[in-house]
């Protein structure tokens, strides 16, 4: 028998193997599957709930893959792990199971297997019930070479009358229309590709990652009503009523944003940048947005266009030092424009300090200090002056899990 | 056999399709009693799916709307201190004022558990919460019990209920919830599904209209750089103005020429990005 839900009842050390293997693979394949769950998948095999390789393809992810960003590398080990068990010979097992069944169901219902068969009842009864498996598998055969898979017959979803043995809960089960596929085919056609990759950043998203830099704390005058309070208070002067008042919570944080908005090498990202800026716009108050082309000399610039409004670097000494400085550009640049003094491409911009000591100056001053980096760090060690700025900056990228390890790093008490 | 008849059942009330992957996964669920996580785009019917559950297990839904400011308390019960204030100082009532009993009303989750029979618990948009309220959550849902402190109660489980918990972020939730959840994403109906999903909504849609709208949809929806692509709610909102506006004709859908883009993008720059690709399309 080439199913393996033979195994999947049984304790059977050879088979049970197989599904451990499977285990294994999906944790060396890089899916965080924790043996809690796998216990419960073993739970749910011998309870008698999977009975078939689509009942285990569906059950297996369902209990042990955590996040859509996984289905797709759980369909390739899928594939991969199940192909030789279940194409051995498909059809010869689908098929005697099938006219097993079909067997059972003819002796209870007889008119309507002929009747779906297209073959005289009568015809059928003289028959024997070795003669009959025959006959079923014959047409199966044919029928699988025409339907492969969509047939009635041959359908493993629920509708079918012979696919679905199943397990009923209490007499409790929800049935559904069935996609007549196989689970082997399903994991093959890759359906949850798209979902494995990062997607854009959408502002929705940059603001859940940026949320948990909000620090709020109570300022201001004592003016708002704290109405849990207030009916504790006045619950314990025995209902002699008592109103409690509360500061209101405010967001104290500072934040500086630094944005390399020249060149480009920067346009490839222009939109991400957009999306983070606006987004830090609409969620803090106390935001300080800046300018600059391919690395900090003397000047930020307050205007887009780095012309108008310059701000000098020493004075951000002034600012309070509590204050988040974030960075975003892609640091690339070429090496004596980060190095040397006057490095600077742009000639009206001259200075005696080279632009890594102005970088380290900035670190010195504000405690916490990150550089988003658009790029995604597997480029990194390809850029020389990326490696350099890592030095002085710790840089994460500009994608959601950079994010949020840029926004704990900077919520870090020290 | 039994096809036509099964999407029958569920769609005829419930207007839910629900395809055999899903009806599996809830079944193995519903054995291991085990809480359901739901994902998937807005508007691919994962608090549909609750309703459907309930009505074809035939058992009562409660719902759970999850807010940002929520204590888990509040779901769980409430003490009506204000009623009993004032019930304290007018003594206009029936209630018996030194009983705080009679002043604890349950919340969903305490409902749920007192239930008489057991029900399906829909716990909808759990993202909105914070990690603390999820884990607590989920603390509660594992041991099926909950302490009232005001009258030092223990509220046990009647039944256990079946769980259906959806959420909207692409963010992963905590480990420690997932690891107590099974977990499902729901991918966005296939073209012929949405014909389906499309055919319960309006039984009586003509053939080139249904096919020629949802062929326009998956075309736009499709276009690169959209933020907020179109969902399924908005496709059947489309399709109503379609059919409600006299001098519309399938033709011009055929032709490219796809009206009221603005039900479908409600983001003026998706709209405006929308409205672009169908001119260069009809030329």
């Amino acid at each position: 028998m080439q199913w393996p839900e033979m195994s999947m009842r049984g304790t059977g050390d050879k088979k049970g193997n197989m599904f451990t293997t499977f285990f294994y693979t999906l944790k060396e394949a890089g899916i965080p599957v924790s043996p809690t769950s796998f216990l419960r998948l073993q739970k749910a095999l011998s309870i008698g709930l999977i009975n078939s390789l689509n009942d285990f393809y569906t059950a297996a992810r369902t209990i042990l893959v955590k996040s859509e960003r996984y289905f797709d590398l759980y369909d390739q080990v899928f594939a991969h792990h199940f192909k030789g068990v279940e194409l051995k010979d498909p059809d010869e097992a689908v098929i005697s199971d099938i006219a097993k069944a079909l067997l059972e169901e003819w002796l209870k219902h007889p008119k309507e297997i002929a009747n779906a068969l297209g073959v005289d009842e009568s015809g059928l009864k003289k028959m024997t019930p070795g003669e009959l498996i025959k006959y079923f598998m014959e047409r199966l055969r044919e029928q699988s070479g025409e339907h492969h898979g969509g047939s009635k017959w041959i359908g493993t979803g629920g509708t079918s009358p012979v696919g679905h043995s199943g397990y009923h809960p209490g007499g409790m089960r929800v049935g559904g229309i069935s996609r007549n596929q196989s689970a082997l085919k399903v994991a093959m056609d890759r359906r949850y590709r798209d979902y494995s990759q990062e997607g854009p950043l959408t502002q929705s998203q940059i603001g859940e990652a940026l949320k948990r830099l909000r620090n709020m704390v109570p300022a201001g005058p004592k003016d708002e009503v704290n109405i849990d309070e207030s009916i504790y208070q006045t619950m314990k002067n025995a209902g002699e009523i008592e109103i409690v008042f509360d500061r209101s919570l405010k967001d104290r944080l500072k934040i500086i944003l630094a944005i390399d908005n020249g060149g480009w090498s920067m346009e490839p990202y222009i939109h991400i940048v957009q999306t983070l800026f606006y987004y830090s716009r609409a969620q803090f108050k106390d935001i300080k947005t800046f300018f600059f082309h391919n690395t900090i000399y003397d000047y930020l610039w307050e205007d887009p266009s780095r012309m108008r409004k310059p701000f000098a670097v020493n004075d951000l000494s002034r600012l309070d030092p509590e204050t988040r400085f974030i960075i975003v550009g892609d640091a690339s640049m070429a090496p004596y424009e980060l190095m040397a003094t006057d490095g600077s491409i742009h000639i009206e911009e001259r200075s005696n300090l080279p632009s890594y000591r102005r970088l380290q100056f900035i670190t010195e001053t504000f405690a916490h200090c990150v550089w988003l980096n658009p790029k995604m760090e597997g480029q990194w060690p390809y850029t020389r002056t990326i490696s350099m700025i890592r030095e002085i900056f710790p840089m994460f990228e500009l994608t959601l899990d950079g994010l949020e390890k840029a926004v704990s790093f900077m919520m870090r008490k020290n | 056999m039994s096809d036509g008849n099964t999407l029958d059942q569920f769609t005829g009330a419930t207007e839910y399709v629900l395809d055999d992957e899903l009806a599996e996964i809830i079944n193995i669920t519903m054995a291991l009693e085990m809480p359901l996580l739901l994902k998937g785009e807005p508007g691919t019917g994962k608090t549909m799916l609750a309703h459907a559950i309930s009505e074809s297990l035939n058992m009562k839904l409660i719902v759970l709307n999850v807010k940002s400011s929520m204590k888990l308390v509040e779901a769980l019960y409430q003490y009506d201190t204000l009623t009993r204030l004032n019930d304290s100082r007018f003594g206009d009532s029936t209630r018996d004022v030194s009983n705080i009993g009679e002043y604890i009303k349950m919340g969903k989750i305490g409902q749920a558990f007192t239930a008489d029979e057991k029900v399906v618990l829909l716990i909808d948009e759990i993202d909105k919460a914070d990690t603390d309220f999820q884990d607590d959550m989920l603390d509660v849902l594992d041991q099926m019990e909950f302490d009232i402190m005001e009258i030092d109660r223990t509220i046990k489980a009647k039944h256990r209920p079946v769980i259906i918990i959806t959420s909207n972020s692409k963010k992963d939730l905590s480990d420690p919830f997932l690891g107590r959840c099974n977990f499902h994403h729901i991918a966005f109906p296939e073209p012929d599904m949405m014909e389906k999903i499309i055919n319960v909504h309006f039984p009586d849609i003509e053939r080139d209209l249904l096919e020629n709208a949802v062929t326009s949809f998956y075309r736009l929806r499709d276009i690169n750089g959209i933020e907020k692509k179109p969902a399924t709610r908005e496709l059947i909102n489309w399709i109503r103005a379609l059919r409600s506006d006299p001098d519309f004709r399938v033709k011009n859908l055929e032709r490219g020429d796809a009206p009221y883009l603005g039900i479908l993008f409600k983001k003026s720059p998706d709209y405006a990005m929308a409205r672009n690709v169908n001119e260069r399309y009809r030329r």
